[in-house]
């Protein structure tokens, strides 16, 4: 069965109940949220609570790392992208990734942002030249590019280079773009032109963001969910500690008024 | 308290002790260092003194005699100038009796005893044969019909190996080495003056292009690598040809479909092992399965049989190296084709191969290296010690040059070292040259790869 975009539901996405194990260890559990359409959510939360691994799970990424395993649903389009008909092939088209390293191919800058419509079998040269030159628009790279484009795209700056997966994985059309701290690996300038890229890319896709930057998440968000890790003593010195969903609202509301005291505590510094 | 903080403590602190131990360290750095430069000088002295060896005897003065100088036989001495007819004259008027033989040892290939009593065309089936030849014997024949036969059948290159050996009959007296030659020009020179009458002295190039274009001969003096040369470029290639595909797809397989399961972790492990197991093994499987039992489809001692058997040799090393290059393309790279929704495949071919190419190709430089060089495996399965035709197809007869090399070796008289050395230099030229190949894609894989 394949995946028909649907305009009507306000939630892009809708997490239910979504638990992932590592092999026999449990990394997060009974994550429930709704994601809103053409907005920006940002993931916050200390190390180890399961941001990353809730992002990756959205569009099956987590299907790569052997003995990882997912329960629950993860609805998109009215479907359960867990069910065994759906292809993860076809979940990553919709739902695109940026990861927290640029990772552009060791090829042209042509080339890494025609890869992915290339994938889906479109080799007519003014097609791609067409889609070459949008992609890289949308993602502010193309006046710096525009007349190298066959440089490769590993000799571009740090910045440069997250535009360019950016590009990349817009190039693709997808409805939501999955962000893994992005900007980690850049320095200010970099990370401000990043920012400044996702409020514009937000008018057309629904962008989720994982940072540790809580500046960054009041900087661009809409709304924020906060993670926080649960421990539990199993035997004396054998501790089992999980990841969940501690408190989701608008970025306004959970940085000025959270209703926990641990997102408190957390958005003052006080652990992370 | 215990000793030991104190101890440490007392380094640490008193300062004349800490000057002595850092004496000590930058001493035994010194002495390391100097370790390492004395293993790169005696590697490097071992290269020298192999070169020298193989140099050495490829080149130097010798003292020759013949029965027919060239000189008298073709303008300035150039048989290979000749025609064929003009070459099978040249065999008729000097050596007529012989001329049957030359048929028997160069076109005839039944029971030598058969030969004299089947009629020609039956002895040499396939023959252009000049008409009225086809139902009589060789002995009934007269001197230009068996003429016409060898002008008409064999090449050229074959015909002239035929005059020299035995028309010009060059007979290597005795030869010089190059260092002999260099720094002994008097005692040489007496060495001549002691050789029989119409003796000569020249400097011998033994790697010559005559060397490389002629095929084996009895005669150090006019033998040559042609045949032994082409075996092994037809061999190495198909080897190549064969074990590449085979190897990568293997390599593919077990890096990023097979499970890691006992089972497949065992055959990992074993496909280790037979990288070091000792090529002659390989030999006996080669001939029990490919020349044996398979003989219907590669002809037995054939090119193929050897290909096939080599292929199964350097399999091995085309895996590993295949496997560690595609387990070094990071996982980052297999994420972001994912992550645009590419298929596995997608991903394997665009992504992973791309950039474990010149990581292959440092496996397939190894497996030429070891392919080129192997000699046991291919006695076993049949390539021949001493063969004049050329490899002419996949199901052919065929040698290489090192067991070209070790036929040269294995006679005692210093010429035929001489020509071994000069074998020698054309195989390491051949290894070079195949080398150069791999080593120049992979450098262009890597610009490709790099920003």
């Amino acid at each position: 069965m394949s995946i028909t975009r649907e305009a009507g539901p306000a939630w892009a996405i809708e997490l239910n109940k979504l638990t992932v194990y590592y092999n026999d260890k449990l990394a997060v559990r009974d994550v429930d949220l709704k994601i809103e359409r053409q907005k920006i959510t940002a993931f916050i939360g200390p190390s180890g609570c399961g941001k990353s691994t809730v992002l990756r799970s959205i569009n099956r990424m987590n299907d790569l790392i052997p003995g990882a395993r997912v329960t629950g649903r993860v609805m998109y389009s009215g479907k359960n992208l867990y069910d065994t008909d759906i292809d993860a092939v076809e979940v990553r088209r919709h739902i695109g990734m940026v990861f927290q390293k640029p990772n552009p191919f060791p090829k042209s800058i042509f080339d890494n942002v025609a890869y992915g419509p290339r994938l889906l079998g479109i080799r007519d040269g003014k097609t791609l030249k067409q889609i070459v030159e949008q992609s890289l628009r949308a993602s502010f790279l193309w006046d710096e590019v525009k007349d190298d484009l066959k440089k490769s795209g590993l000799a571009l700056s740090g910045g440069q280079q997250q535009r360019l997966c950016i590009a990349r994985a817009i190039a693709v059309q997808p409805d939501v773009i999955l962000m893994d701290e992005p900007c980690s690996a850049l320095d200010p300038i970099a990370t401000q032109a990043i920012e400044e890229l996702m409020l514009e890319l937000v008018r057309q896709y629904t962008i989720i963001i994982v940072t540790h930057n809580m500046q960054q998440a009041q900087r661009v968000a809409d709304y924020t969910a906060f993670f926080n890790i649960r421990k539990e003593q199993e035997t004396a010195g054998n501790e089992r500690r999980w990841g969940l969903l501690a408190e989701h609202g608008a970025t306004e509301q959970i940085f000025n008024a959270p209703k926990l005291e641990e997102t408190e505590r957390y958005i003052s510094g006080e652990f992370g | 308290m215990s000793a030991a903080p104190e101890t440490a403590g007392g380094v640490i602190h008193d300062e004349a002790a800490y000057k002595r131990g850092l004496r000590l360290r930058t001493w035994r750095g010194t002495a390391w260092q100097n370790f390492f430069l004395l293993a790169i000088v005696a590697g490097i002295a071992a290269l020298i003194a192999l070169g020298f060896t193989v140099v050495n005897d490829a080149f130097g003065y010798v003292i020759a005699t013949y029965e027919t100088p060239a000189a008298e036989l073709a303008p300035n001495g150039d048989l290979n100038g000749l025609s064929n007819a003009e070459l099978a004259q040249i065999l008729t008027e000097h050596t007529p009796s012989r001329l049957a033989v030359y048929i028997r040892d160069y076109l005839y290939s039944g029971d030598p005893a058969e030969f004299a009593k089947l009629p020609m065309s039956q002895a040499l089936p396939g023959a252009t044969l000049l008409p009225g030849a086809e139902n009589r014997t060789v002995r009934e024949l007269n001197d230009e019909q068996q003429a016409a036969i060898l002008g008409d059948n064999l090449s050229q290159p074959v015909l002239v190996t035929i005059v020299e050996d035995n028309v010009v009959g060059e007979s290597i007296y005795q030869t010089f080495s190059l260092t002999e030659s260099l720094v002994n020009r008097a005692g040489i020179e007496a060495e001549l003056a002691s050789a029989p009458e119409g003796a000569t002295l020249s400097f011998r190039s033994w790697v010559s292009l005559d060397f490389l274009l002629s095929p084996p001969s009895a005669n150090p003096a006019t033998t040559g690598a042609r045949v032994a040369l082409l075996g092994s470029l037809w061999v190495t290639a198909l080897t190549i040809l064969i074990a590449f595909p085979i190897g990568v797809g293997a390599a593919i397989y077990l890096e990023e479909y097979a499970a890691p399961t006992r089972f497949n972790r065992f055959i990992e492990i074993n496909i280790r092992n037979l990288a070091g197991v000792p090529s002659i093994v390989y030999g006996i499987l080669g001939l029990a399965v490919f020349v044996r039992a398979l003989a219907t489809f590669t002809g037995g001692r054939s090119i193929l049989s050897a290909a096939l058997t080599m292929s199964l040799l350097i399999l091995p090393v085309v895996i590993i190296n295949a496997q560690e290059a595609i387990r070094a393309v990071p996982l980052s790279l297999r994420e972001a084709s994912y992550g645009v929704g590419a298929t596995k495949w997608q991903t394997i071919w665009r992504v992973v191969l791309r950039s474990a190419t010149p990581g292959i190709l440092t496996g397939v430089i190894l497996a030429i290296s070891r392919a080129i060089g192997e000699t046991a495996p291919l006695l076993l399965v049949g390539a021949s010690t001493f063969i004049v035709s050329d490899p002419s197809g996949l199901l052919s007869k065929f040698t290489v040059l090192p067991i070209q090399i070790y036929n040269y070796t294995a006679r005692p008289q210093q010429p035929w070292r001489d020509a071994a050395a000069a074998a020698i230099l054309v195989l390491l030229l051949v290894l070079l040259l195949f080398n150069a190949t791999a080593i120049i894609m992979r450098q262009r894989a890597r610009r490709r790869l790099s920003a």
